[in-house]
């Protein structure tokens, strides 16, 4: 059955390096229904009103990470927001807060990447086995410890949420720190202490001031304030115990 | 030659852009009042140990009515930064996983604030006996 036809406004910061020297905003009349997303919306646009509209996208469905945006100012998957909760209103759609904007919706995501590369985003075994010696087992309450920082999908939303990445972005940001805590609190890993290195400098967990606004607007409930504030706590322990059993560089 | 010419946003302002930012650096000023309190302890710590007499006359400031203007102003924003502190504190502590699931936020929260007033209220009333 078809749904009357509505019609809302979207507003879109447009960058287009060639010819503009700073982002200007452009607004799209955009029929819509109530199944759908903000994507859709800007999908509509790109197919209908304006094929020079750039912008990231994948799975349609929260799982890929790709069109993360500010959508009325708030850092959101653009495919998990839906057009009916602005309307009758418009719909304003920027590009990811405190990324260089590369053209449109799409950012400048290489320092995310390089600090993902930084911090072995891997298990690297404590005990090396072979397949005879079986799987690696764990405790439900071990499992506990990561489980729900390895939902990050690196959507950068908890990016775009933090004013300290913002002003300054040697900060290695939630995200990343959320996944190294994840990696940190596996029982079947050792590399902890490499990855200690980097949590305990400036760039490390310290420049975070406890904002907390990472975990408001994540999309997979993954809590990276909590794995941050939690690293602090570890940093100040490797700090006080090198007096009692120095080991590593403070030997 | 790269057409690249990614465009760096400005911060100017950021904190007024979120009403969650905003509440943030409400926390974050309300520590600069608890410091000013402190101050005002430390003033009367230090009017102790010149004698009575400089005590009394420390206890007798802060009857004036700008004294007590100040510590109405500094009840209402030290319990902002009481809940504004305990609000946070779930995401600050490590986990805690009672029959293996996580201990839910509000619990800690409320746990929090529950312990502050009962801290509160029985300094209020030994502060009493003791007056009494």
């Amino acid at each position: 059955m078809a749904e009357p036809a509505r019609t809302i406004e979207i507003e879109v910061l447009r960058y287009r390096p060639e010819q503009e020297s700073e982002p200007v905003l452009q607004s799209y009349a955009v029929p819509f229904t109530d199944d759908m997303s903000v994507l859709q919306g800007l999908q509509y646009i790109k197919d209908y009103l304006d094929g020079t509209l750039s912008f990231r996208w994948s799975c349609r469905m929260a799982i890929c990470g790709s069109c993360g945006m500010m959508i009325e100012g708030v850092p959101k998957l653009s495919c998990q927001t839906f057009l009916r909760e602005f309307y009758p209103g418009k719909v304003r759609v920027e590009a990811l807060s405190h990324f260089p904007i590369e053209r449109d919706l799409v950012i400048d995501a290489s320092d995310f990447i390089g600090k993902l590369e930084s911090i072995t985003p891997y298990i690297m075994p404590k005990e090396p086995r072979t397949l005879d010696q079986g799987e690696y087992l764990q405790t439900p309450a071990q499992l506990e410890q990561f489980l729900q920082f390895s939902g990050c999908i690196n959507c950068m939303l908890c990016y775009a949420a933090c004013p300290q990445y913002g002003l300054d972005s040697k900060f290695t940001g939630p995200g990343i720190l959320a996944l190294l805590h994840r990696y940190n609190a596996d029982s079947r890993d050792g590399a902890r202490e490499q990855r200690m290195d980097l949590v305990h400098t400036e760039a490390g967990v310290w420049s975070c001031t406890a904002v907390g606004y990472c975990s408001e607007v994540c999309p997979k409930g993954v809590d990276p304030a909590n794995a941050v504030n939690q690293n602090k706590t570890a940093s100040a322990m490797d700090f006080f115990l090198r007096f009692v059993a120095p080991k590593g560089s403070a030997k | 030659m790269s057409a690249r010419r990614p465009y760096v946003r400005s911060m100017d302002g950021w904190w007024r852009r979120d009403p969650f930012f905003v509440r943030y650096m409400a926390r974050e000023a309300t520590a600069v009042l608890v410091v000013a309190y402190a101050v005002v302890l430390l003033i009367g710590l230090i009017h102790l140990s010149q004698g009575q007499a400089a005590y009394e006359g420390w206890l007798y400031a802060l009857r004036s009515p700008l004294a007590i203007g100040f510590h109405i102003v500094l009840l209402a924003v030290f319990m902002y930064h009481t809940w504004s502190w305990f609000r946070i504190m779930p995401k600050t502590m490590p986990l805690i996983l009672p029959d293996g699931k996580r201990l839910s936020p509000t619990l800690i929260t409320g746990a929090g604030l529950a312990a502050a007033a009962i801290v509160c209220v029985s300094l209020v009333v030994a502060a009493m006996k003791v007056a009494a």
